[in-house]
């Protein structure tokens, strides 16, 4: 895989038309339930032959999420605005390549059991 | 390339997150990294120049844009919970990221530098108005801390049920009892909504 500097940065582009460039200038709207700290993972084993159809970034973004990450990890590690990472992650969703947390429970206020769950572990840091 | 999947690769976390707000350098993103597992990441948000926020990336090819830039950390609490931590940012006209970051959030830490009380105003203002819960939290700068509890809590006017403790944003043990006093209003907030 080619280094990150190769295809998120370009010197001409600028942070414009970079972001622009990298999700093919397609202006699909990103799926709705994806905050910053909605949690997302990579679906499935997915074989090498599954990946031929992705471009470079959705295979970057699949590898970084191995293991259950937020939206705004994923944007971090790969170095990329927000908006970016939601219309690829929204890409990966669609195909199913991605499973993202349940919608229901993402706006909701946490309740006394999560607060509590959330009190003992930071005790115990 | 191989993705290994292990037995629980249909499952994600719960996230839950908490607000580290207050004006600019009142030790914001110190507190976030005293605390976090991992050294702070940060990310950013793109705007149009007129301070709009994209959500859609139609339109914007040849328009100036602007990026604000968010730190965060992360603490693990189980399998099943992440805890985040989101500083704000420091500049007060990104509102809308106020919003999209307190969204569901357990509650904010309000940090403030008694040199500069009036730099945390805003803060205080929009969490009071959205009903969010929140702690004021005095980041004891120098050591030495100028002003009693009562006396931040009267110059900031604050309603007498929101806690005020002092802290020093660069201690963990620190920054531990004030995210703990914080979950523990927040819980209390519930109860008395629950009555
Ligand atoms: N003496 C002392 N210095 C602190 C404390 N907390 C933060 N600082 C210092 O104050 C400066 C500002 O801290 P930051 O954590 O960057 O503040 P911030 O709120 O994130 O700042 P902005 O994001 O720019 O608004 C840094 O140089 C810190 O090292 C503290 O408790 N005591
Ligand atoms: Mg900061």
């Amino acid at each position: 895989m080619s280094s990150r500097e190769d295809w998120w940065y370009d010197e001409a582009a600028g942070p414009l038309v970079r972001p622009y460039a990298m999700v093919r200038g397609r202006t699909r709207p990103v799926t709705r339930e994806l905050h910053l700290v909605t949690q997302v993972r990579a679906a499935r084993q997915t074989q090498t032959a599954d990946l031929t159809s992705l471009n470079v970034e959705h295979r970057e973004l699949l590898e970084v999420c191995r293991k259950p990450l937020s939206v705004a990890e994923v944007a971090a590690y790969l170095d990329v605005p927000l908006i970016v990472v939601k219309v690829l992650l929204s890409d990966l969703i669609e195909r199913g390549d991605v499973i993202v947390q349940d919608v229901s429970r993402i706006s909701e206020i946490p309740d006394r059991d999560l607060l509590q769950a959330v009190l003992d572990g930071v005790r115990g840091i | 390339m191989v993705f290994v999947a292990s037995d629980d690769a249909l499952t994600v976390p719960t996230a839950v997150k908490i607000v580290i707000a207050g004006g600019f350098g009142t030790g914001k993103t110190t507190m976030v990294g005293s605390v976090s597992e991992i050294p702070p990441l940060r990310t950013e948000e793109l705007l149009t120049e007129a301070g709009v926020h994209v959500d859609d990336l139609a339109g914007i090819e040849g328009k100036e844009t602007t990026t604000v830039a968010l730190d965060f950390g992360r603490i693990t609490i189980s399998p099943q919970i992440v805890l985040y931590l989101f500083g704000t940012p420091g500049q007060n006209r990104f509102w809308f990221m106020w919003d999209e970051l307190a969204h569901g959030a357990i509650g904010a830490v309000v940090l403030v530098d008694t040199r500069r009380l009036d730099a945390s105003f805003p803060s205080i203002d929009f969490f009071e108005h959205r009903r969010i819960p929140f702690v004021v939290a005095v980041n004891c700068f120098d050591g030495a801390q100028a002003y009693t509890v009562d006396e931040v809590r009267g110059a900031l006017d604050l309603d007498p049920a929101i806690p005020v403790v002092l802290c020093d944003a660069r201690d963990r043990e620190s920054s531990k009892s004030t995210l703990i006093g914080l979950i523990r209003h927040s819980m209390s907030r519930l109860e008395h909504a629950a009555r």
